[in-house]
């Protein structure tokens, strides 16, 4: 498929997610979470058809856009990985994954593998406080989080990977 | 048909246990016995999670914590007759001391039913408050709200009742010609305090009680539609809420004729996206109308000029959810429970370093000793316990010193310490405090919605100050300096997150002094 060919795709389904959901009082949260859900990021050509719907400015869209930890103006990896970073987790020794997390991916938090395959980012709470440390792999909420089942899941993720190919 | 118990909540699913269910299921139909799967939400035992349960004729049972590798040899071991050989075996639930001490009201329900059944919901006295309610006139409702003592459990500990008056008696500015105007009920659940999941226990284990509990403010205030806010980090919360309402749309408990009678509550869920600062109320009404989470000043309050301008009843889940028992009870029954004037139950929250983590919902008055060593067993380390944050991120640390206090919001408040939304943070001896006000200071740089001074550029100064005093960069000048920059914070900001960040700062100061000291050869604390 051809670069172009793809961005009209995704040109359509974004317009199509704006149609549905614009009538919706406040809707700017759950427009710019249904095209996260579906492209991963916000892409910078929405910005505009956003805001000519819901009557916005570029400037207010992206203001709401970098309030927000959630949504990313890049896209992600294959998959996300987020390590919750709050107290809970730290007195059961998230620090000491925080680190480790970086260095067994070779990336700081919101940086993405060179493979494309792991997005690393930082969480305030899962709400998993008393099994920490906590980490999220996309929809999923993983407990007692050790270096070696760190490494597990990174292991799972990237062989579901090679079996997908 | 033997019925078998595995939860579907965060920490059992984040424990395995959808590998537990879906091999259980296998492996029984292997051997050729008959069992029906419910998954359950969550008793609160987190600590022996993924916890299995068998229904017998004596009561269920329970098996805990269960691996899928567990599995073959509980079955040979007869855990469907409900046989106790087995190392995992618990014995009766209902039985088991940390479940049996708790005074469960709010969450009488977690755990034992289906979260999405509403035939299980109605037949553990489900909808009871809700058909009570839709035979009382608005004010009679809110009087009932008012009597039993119910306060906001969120963390500020509002009286419930006398919010709802405040909704019930003001007119929406687009009242007119005779139409009520649209008033708002909106559930704060961007439960973002580290150290709670309460809300989410609610949201995951009993849904249709947080339905219930909004429906009925909805009828008690005269407002039409209502919103739950939620934290986008409750993936699995999100599906069982949206499961629940669809579930009870379908059935008419919510919608244009809820029960035939004619009244009219719709319900949604809005997603946050991961911005702490919106569980501030105000901030949240902003989000909801799709704004950048930016707190307003108050007054006006909410209950007068919420969303979108309109009387709006902002309330934690946990408010909410103890709504339809104080409505069914009746509110002397929910006012029988506590002390003082923290009246009813309050769901704790163990969490941290603690080898028995989960939800203990007592009436007020235990000390927080009772709960780390009574409840807790102690650190899951195994080492000393020294440092306990009460309240989330803006609560304060607690030396051993304090842990005698009663667990009441007053008791609490004396001493400078809040016990906001019930979460207990424990901490072994290795914590290092000085990092732990850091990150304090760090959190509130991340987080702080920036619209007031103090709370965004103090914060940001507060960390520079920590790191000079623990680089032993002009000491006690910078601890001095700290201790002005934390005045100001807690005088100067607009709202709970500038003015309550010095909390857990100023008492790891306090109370843990030699973390602040230059660390000697041998290392510090």
């Amino acid at each position: 498929m051809t670069t172009h060919a793809f961005d009209e795709q995704r040109e359509q389904r974004v317009v199509g997610i704006i149609a549905e959901l614009k009538d919706k009082p406040g809707a700017l949260l759950p427009i710019l979470h249904g095209i996260q859900d579906s492209e991963g990021y916000i892409p910078e050509s929405s910005v505009a058809m956003i805001a000519a719907e819901l009557n916005l400015s570029r400037a207010e869209v992206h203001g709401v856009i970098s309030f927000y930890h959630h949504f990313r103006t890049t896209p992600p990896g294959r998959h996300v990985m987020q390590v919750c970073v709050a107290e809970a987790c730290q007195a059961r020794g998230s620090r000491e994954l925080e680190s480790y997390a970086q260095e067994k991916l070779g990336v700081g938090f919101h940086q993405t593998t060179s493979d494309r395959e792991i997005t690393l980012e930082k969480v305030y709470c899962l709400g998993n406080c008393a099994c920490g440390p906590s980490v999220r792999v996309d929809d999923d909420i993983v407990g007692r989080v050790s270096n070696a089942r760190f490494d597990e899941l990174v292991e799972e993720l990237t062989t579901q990977t090679v079996e997908l190919k | 048909m033997v019925k078998v118990f595995i939860p579907r909540d965060t920490t059992s699913l984040a424990l395995g246990a959808d590998k537990v269910a879906r091999e259980f299921a296998v492996a029984a139909e292997q051997r050729g016995d008959s069992v029906e799967i419910v998954r359950n939400g969550s008793r609160g035992l987190f600590w022996l999670e993924p916890m299995l349960e068998v229904e017998t004729p004596a009561g269920r049972v329970a098996y805990g914590p269960v691996t899928h590798a567990d599995i073959d040899s509980l079955l040979e071991q007869g855990v469907l007759q409900g046989e106790q050989g087995h190392p995992l075996s618990l014995g009766l639930t209902e039985e088991i001391p940390y479940l049996k001490k708790q005074q469960r009201l709010t969450f009488a329900r977690a755990g034992i039913t289906d979260p999405v059944s509403l035939d299980d919901y109605q037949a553990h006295d489900g909808f009871k408050g809700l058909r009570n309610a839709l035979q009382m006139d608005a004010q009679a409702i809110v009087d009932a709200v008012k009597a039993s003592g119910l306060r906001g459990r969120g963390g500020a500990a509002f009286p419930t009742g006398i919010k709802w008056q405040t909704v019930l008696d003001a007119v929406p500015t687009d009242a007119v010609n005779g139409e009520s105007g649209q008033k708002y009920i909106v559930c704060n659940a961007d439960e973002g305090d580290s150290g709670t999941f309460a809300d989410r226990m609610v949201m995951e284990a009993d849904p249709y009680m947080l339905i219930e509990g909004m429906t009925i403010a909805g009828l008690a205030v005269g407002a039409t539609q209502g919103y739950i806010y939620l934290r986008s980090e409750y993936p699995v919360a999100h599906q069982i809420l949206n499961e629940a309402i669809a579930k009870a749309e379908a059935a008419g408990f919510l919608g244009n004729d809820i029960l035939g009678s004619g009244r009219r509550f719709d319900l949604e869920v809005r997603l946050g996206a991961e911005a702490y600062i919106c569980g501030e109320e105000t901030s949240l009404l902003e989000s909801l109308e799709g704004k950048r989470g930016l707190v307003r000043a108050k007054p006006p309050l909410p209950a007068i000029v919420g969303l979108f301008g309109q009387p709006t009843v902002v309330n934690n889940v946990l408010s909410l959810a103890a709504i339809p028992y104080i409505l069914d009870k009746g509110p002397q029954a929910y006012a029988d429970y506590g002390m003082g004037r923290s009246l009813g139950t309050l769901p704790f929250q163990l969490a941290g370093n603690i080898k028995q983590g989960g939800l203990i919902e007592l009436a007020f008055g235990l000390t927080l000793r009772e709960l780390m060593e009574d409840f807790g067993a102690g650190t899951f380390s195994g080492r000393p316990a020294r440092a306990v944050q009460v309240g989330g991120p803006l609560g304060a640390y607690l030396p051993e010193s304090q842990w005698d206090t009663p667990l009441d919001y007053e008791a609490f408040s004396a001493m400078g310490a809040v016990l906001g939304h019930g979460g207990v943070v424990v901490f072994d001896d290795t914590v290092d405090m000085s990092a732990q006000a850091r990150f304090s200071m760090e959190f509130c740089v991340a987080e702080s919605c920036g619209k007031c001074t103090p709370c965004r550029i103090g914060s940001t100064r507060g960390v520079e100050v920590i790191d000079r005093i623990r680089n032993n960069e002009n000491r006690e000048a910078n601890l001095e300096l700290l201790t002005d920059l934390c005045d100001t914070m807690i005088d100067g900001s607009l709202c709970a997150m500038g003015g309550m960040t010095p909390f857990p700062v100023m008492s790891a100061v306090k109370h843990f002094p030699e973390d602040f000291e230059p660390q000697t050869a041998e290392g510090g604390a």
